[in-house]
């Protein structure tokens, strides 16, 4: 039985953790010290950059604000251009207890990690002390994403995640799945998916724009090591990534802190709109993670072919081996061995309804392998996005 | 398809593909059966790799997953390995670190 923290906007969590928010890579470090405090129950997370972003201010505040965290340390230099005020003002408002501690203004570094401790540790006793409250499966949210892929990812780790995913939309649970640049040569069939018409060109153009913006940079999303496991051109591994979804209508296109309205299958776009401007819209797995966690998924499918052995800060990684072999080397860092399906020991069936039971587990209090390993990787950098047309969502 | 037509490692992933996916190593010079005919492979070739399930002609799209994974650059032979030599994306070139071609079997 899943069981969550009711938060004041209605959404549950599975974790009732405190987050440690640095607003600027300066203080970054001090963060980190106070998060030492206790690392299992407090998370850092932040914003490396001095310049003011309106993208990093919302993925902030929906993270600072996401059901799965109880309260918030916001650990400011002093003089970066963060809006810190209107953060803690978001995430007040939110409910939580919310405290910032700025460097500069607490005597240094070792004084204002004593003060941090302080707070944190304030924070986990009380937040040891609240209740739960049952939780449905049509409560939660649930990202998917796969890194170094492999020959195998397409044909046992992401048609499983997609059984996994039908179930849990079948479930009324909301479930996306992204990377816009990854379903290069998908656009029609996803299109032919989509639950209006509108939506189906949404989707169309949000991959022309992915592939447009890839071209500007001169590289797909495809690594050298794709081609070693058996990878040849974007489209197989688009087609490859794609089975991710499953076979599930379609219910909308959302982009990155858009909060699914309801259950369903939804598309999250992730190539900034506009000029190219800050680089790779990705620049590793946990980007599109943290993306995932601002839309409010509660935990990440990751199906890893190659071998991805990361989690998460605030919300758990479920690790799903798609190679059998790679399973076998880095048995400890997965929790799901879909490459087995590759020697006959099981089928995808089988497969997708293990990913789904370990879904309802980790909502039930059993940590994932990256979970128990300490892993609590956090990555978010400059983007900018135009707001989601009324296409996008159709009631 | 009867089973024995062809090699339980060549894995079919939809009906209409025009490639079988490996779900097992082949080594060099070793005979396998695809679509009842016996093709004896140049090289080995790891899991992933993907064979041909018919001639191809240059343009010619190659099907996976039911759908174009790209267009082959040559004539493609039953049972060729089809990898970077003989298919390009219709999409975007894919790029590689310089150096050693990849594909075979690691």
């Amino acid at each position: 039985m899943m069981r969550g923290w009711e938060r004041t906007d209605g959404r549950k969590g599975i974790r009732n953790v405190v987050a440690v928010a640095y607003l600027v890579e300066c203080a970054h470090h001090v963060a980190r010290q106070i998060a030492g405090v206790d690392p299992d129950q407090a998370h850092v997370i932040g914003f490396p950059g001095c310049f003011p972003n309106p993208y990093a201010q919302k993925m902030m505040e929906r993270l600072c604000t996401h059901p799965n965290v109880g309260a918030v340390l916001l650990v400011s230099l002093g003089c970066e251009s963060f809006d810190r005020f209107g953060l803690e003002q978001v995430i007040a408002a939110s409910g939580r207890p919310v405290h910032t501690v700025t460097i500069q203004n607490t005597g240094g570094t070792r004084s204002s990690i004593a003060a941090g401790k302080e707070w944190v540790s304030a924070q986990i006793a009380a937040l040891a002390m609240q209740p739960t409250v049952p939780m449905a499966v049509s409560e939660l949210i649930v990202g998917t994403v796969c890194g170094g892929s492999d020959g195998t990812s397409g044909i046992t780790g992401n048609p499983a995640a997609g059984i996994a995913f039908d179930k849990l939309v079948a479930a009324g649970a909301a479930c996306i799945f992204e990377e816009t640049g990854e379903l290069i040569g998908c656009e029609e069939i996803m299109a032919a998916r989509a639950v209006t018409p509108a939506l189906g060109q949404e989707l169309r153009d949000s991959v022309a724009k992915a592939a447009r913006y890839y071209a500007t940079l001169g590289y797909g999303s495809f690594a050298a090591g794709n081609a070693d496991g058996g990878l040849t051109t974007i489209e197989e591994k688009s087609l490859g990534a794609y089975m991710k979804s499953g076979q599930s209508p379609i219910s909308g296109l959302i982009k990155p802190g858009d909060i699914p309205p309801r259950g369903g299958l939804y598309l999250m776009d992730v190539v900034p709109d506009g000029e190219v401007r800050f680089g790779f819209p990705n620049i590793s797995d946990n980007a599109e993670i943290v993306e995932m966690m601002a839309s409010g998924a509660h935990m990440t499918l990751f199906v890893t072919g190659r071998g991805s052995v990361v989690g998460s800060a605030l919300a758990p990684v479920i690790k799903i081996a798609a190679n059998p072999h790679m399973y076998d080397r880095l048995t400890e860092d997965m929790d799901i061995n879909a490459g087995a399906v590759l020697n006959g020991a099981t089928t995808l069936e089988a497969v997708g309804q293990a990913i789904y039971d370990k879904v309802i587990a980790l909502g039930s209090g059993e940590q994932s392998q990256s979970e128990k390993l300490g892993h609590q990787e956090f990555i978010l950098t400059y983007k900018s996005f135009e707001p989601i047309g009324p296409a996008c969502l159709p009631v | 398809m009867p089973f024995s037509d062809t090699d339980p490692r060549l894995l079919l992933l939809s009906p209409g593909d025009s490639v079988f996916v490996l779900r097992g190593q082949i080594d060099e010079g070793e005979d396998i059966m695809v679509e009842g005919q016996r093709i004896r492979l140049p090289l080995a070739l790891g899991l992933g790799q993907k064979i041909a399930r018919k001639a191809l002609a240059k343009g010619d799209k190659v099907i996976k997953y039911g759908a174009p994974i790209g267009s082959v650059t040559q004539a493609v032979a039953l049972g060729d390995h089809v990898h970077l030599h003989n298919l390009k994306s219709d999409y975007t070139a894919t790029h590689l670190r310089g150096g050693a071609p990849a594909g075979a079997a690691s």
